[in-house]
């Protein structure tokens, strides 16, 4: 079958295909919900008098609300508790499966789905949070979609959708030491822009994505919205098949064969053509920062703040201005040498373990910046036993930064973890929006080894900035 | 959802790229679990912190229509956005590019999310900026907007099926059921190996 690899998954899952202009029906595989986007969802079933179609083919959690610390004692903020009372309610009432807050399987809905063996290749997978995306990782088609789209997929486990464009972006050639797969996403977002990959899937192929770890092809998958796709992908391959199995809902047996036997055709043919095109060359990538309020505002962090002069057309020219006085920068300024108060390591971008195995090769036998407070939030509760399995969190609260309880924490200012006004954060997570990180808050995007090593000195930093670490037995204990 | 046809109102030029669903509405704003009285939160931080900011000017204040830069509507998923649009009282919103699911949003509520061209874009906002207050009309069926005394017309886009949608208002729901025969007929020739929810296993259970 001619095809790339984002049209063999569509044609196997359309239940009807549109007639006159009307888009084709879409069966959807697994919907996950959380408690932001699904109350009006399950609000809107009621009314209609409908149930949800396919129980077996939903899984809700908990994570944009809940707070990181006392998660035994009930939340405080009184319209947070009520949302997750209310998706607690609605579970209870339909009979969706749900991992709440103190449950070992509870964790940001990107990182739940994939640990349980539950994300696959192959497969279509919805949820009402644009992050989606991030499941494209293991070739299953992934998006986010919008609350009445919510209602839809649990009336009827379909959804009417126009095809997308597809869009190649192969990334050829070896990563330098200290490069990551955060750097190559937000190199992607830099080339083709915050709208670049609207109406388009992405594919990310190449000669450095398939040397990458499945959490490296989640980072990148994660942040193709940040360039306006709803969707990236990566063809499934062995890093892939070893990944999902013998979790808990993998193919076992003989359906595990038959899987990985069609899974193994689904990749993009030689001669699949695809709408656009775009190279990257992993070699010449060096560690990215943004710089701006939007994902597209990035540099490699041995440049200088850009002047808006620098840019020739309009808007960007005018984005740049308000980006520079948001985020009180002044043109020219060398990226390392901006100070930071905050560092945030964890989201569905970069919250699983081996990110956070990064982030504590950097920081062992190092002291944080006395200046810099640092957040490291695993991305579900198994992420945190396992890091405590590995040792990680001795490391971390050596260094002098606080250990957390799994959640959305500081990637949205929808729980207590925010940046107050003014405040300036380097962040492993997926957006600097105005505000995002709290009213008034700055945010600089950047990978968990150049998080850690902005933690260390306090202004942003790479790994190689740093000397060598102090033997572990010379640190004196953190008061 | 009501059916849209033709709306005349005040034209308020938003002279800004890349206006993301946080600025939209802010996080803070989507704890609500009810579906509307949202437009406290629209453009939150604008609106308090920037006398300047367009729909602090008396002029634009009632506007209705939106004009905005290009990647309109980017990131977060948030329907919450449109809800905010629309409970402010925004009839549609043309821009130059929109993010895809902010457009798929708006066709769900009965916002209209019309794609104009670049130059379309910038002689539209200079008519709105040089007589405040100026009324566009957004006629769905031709696909038009007519502004200024002098009658200038810009043709938008909006995709067949949602246009018909939007002038029929009808529910998406409704429409799928229809054809719950062939969602039926697909889901039995599912293989028995793809991810089930339920019964629920974790990693003690393997």
């Amino acid at each position: 079958m001619a095809g790339t690899l984002a049209e063999k998954v569509w044609a196997d899952h359309v239940v009807r295909l549109g007639e006159n202009g009307e888009p084709d029906l879409l069966y959807i595989d697994l919907q996950l919900l959380h408690e932001v986007t699904s109350p009006q969802a399950f609000d809107g079933l009621r009314q209609e008098g409908r149930t949800p179609r396919r129980l077996d083919q939903q899984l809700a959690t908990e994570d944009h609300n809940t707070p990181t610390i006392d998660i035994d004692k009930p939340i405080a903020d009184l319209t947070s508790r009520t949302q997750i009372d209310t998706l607690r309610r609605n579970a209870e009432e339909f009979g969706v499966r749900i991992h709440s807050l103190g449950d070992v399987d509870q964790g940001i809905v990107h990182v739940v789905g994939p640990q349980l063996g539950l994300t696959m290749p192959g497969i279509t997978v919805v949820c009402g949070d644009s992050h989606t995306s991030t499941h494209g990782a293991f070739g299953a088609l992934a998006f986010g979609i919008g609350t009445s789209e919510v209602e839809h997929v649990l009336a009827t486990q379909t959804l009417p959708l126009n095809p997308f464009k597809t869009m190649a972006i192969t990334v050829d050639g070896t990563l330098k030491p200290g490069v990551t797969a955060k750097d190559i996403i937000l190199a992607v977002i830099a080339k083709i822009g915050t709208g670049g990959g609207a109406g388009y899937v992405l594919e990310y192929r190449g000669e450095a994505i398939r040397t990458l770890s499945m959490e490296g092809r989640m980072t990148i998958c994660n942040m193709s919205i940040e360039a306006g796709a709803r969707a990236g992908m990566i063809a499934p391959d062995e890093t892939t098949f070893e990944y999902v199995q013998g979790r808990p809902h993998a193919p076992q047996g003989a359906d595990w064969d038959e899987a990985v036997e069609y899974w193994k055709t689904l990749r993009s043919e030689d001669d699949a053509t695809f709408d656009t095109e775009v190279h990257i060359d992993a070699d010449d990538l060096e560690p990215f920062v943004t710089w701006g309020t939007n994902p597209g505002q990035g540099l490699p962090l041995s440049a200088s703040v850009p002047a808006p002069e620098d840019f020739t057309d309009d808007n960007a020219r005018v984005a740049a201005e308000n980006a520079l006085e948001y985020m009180d920068l002044v043109p020219g300024t060398p990226l390392k040498d901006i100070k930071v108060d905050t560092v945030f390591m964890g989201s569905c971008t970069n919250g699983r373990i081996e990110d956070l195995r990064a982030f504590a090769s950097v920081l062992e036998g190092r002291r944080k910046h006395p200046e810099v407070r640092v957040m490291v939030v695993p991305g579900s509760a198994r992420v945190r036993l396992q890091a405590e399995k590995e040792g990680l969190d001795q490391i971390f609260l050596a260094f002098g930064a606080e250990w957390r309880q799994a959640g959305c924490s500081m990637c949205l200012g929808m729980n207590p973890d925010q940046l107050a006004p003014g405040e300036r954060a380097a962040s492993t997570s997926n957006r600097n929006f105005e505000g995002r990180q709290g009213k008034g808050g700055r945010t600089h995007l950047v990978s968990p080894v150049v998080a850690a090593a902005t933690a260390v000195r306090g202004t942003l930093s790479t790994p190689s900035d740093l000397g060598a670490p102090t033997a572990p037995s010379d640190l004196q204990p953190v008061a | 959802m009501e059916a849209f046809t033709t709306h005349t109102g005040i034209g308020v030029p938003l002279r800004r790229s890349n206006v993301d669903t946080d600025q939209i509405i802010p996080a803070v704003y989507l704890k609500r679990v009810t579906k509307t009285g949202f437009d406290d939160g629209l453009f939150h931080a604008w609106r308090t912190n920037d006398p300047d900011f367009v729909l602090n000017r008396p002029a634009y204040t009632k506007g209705s229509v939106l004009v905005a830069g290009p990647d309109f509507g980017t990131g977060s998923s948030r329907e919450h956005a449109v809800w905010a649009l629309r409970d402010y009282g925004f009839k549609a919103v043309l821009s130059s590019r929109f993010a895809d699911i902010f457009r798929g949003n708006a066709g769900k509520q009965g916002l209209v999310a019309g794609v104009l061209s670049e130059d379309d874009l910038e002689q539209l906002w200079k008519i709105l900026e040089e007589a405040p207050g100026t009324e566009v009309t957004i006629d769905l069926e031709n696909r038009q907007a007519h502004a200024g005394e002098a009658g200038a017309v810009f043709r938008f886009d909006v995709d067949d099926y949602t246009r018909w949608r939007l002038m029929e208002g009808l529910d998406d729901i409704g429409l799928t059921l229809r054809h719950e025969q062939d969602i039926t007929d697909f889901e039995a020739k599912r293989p028995a190996w793809l991810p089930k929810t339920l019964p629920a296993r974790n990693a003690e259970s393997v």
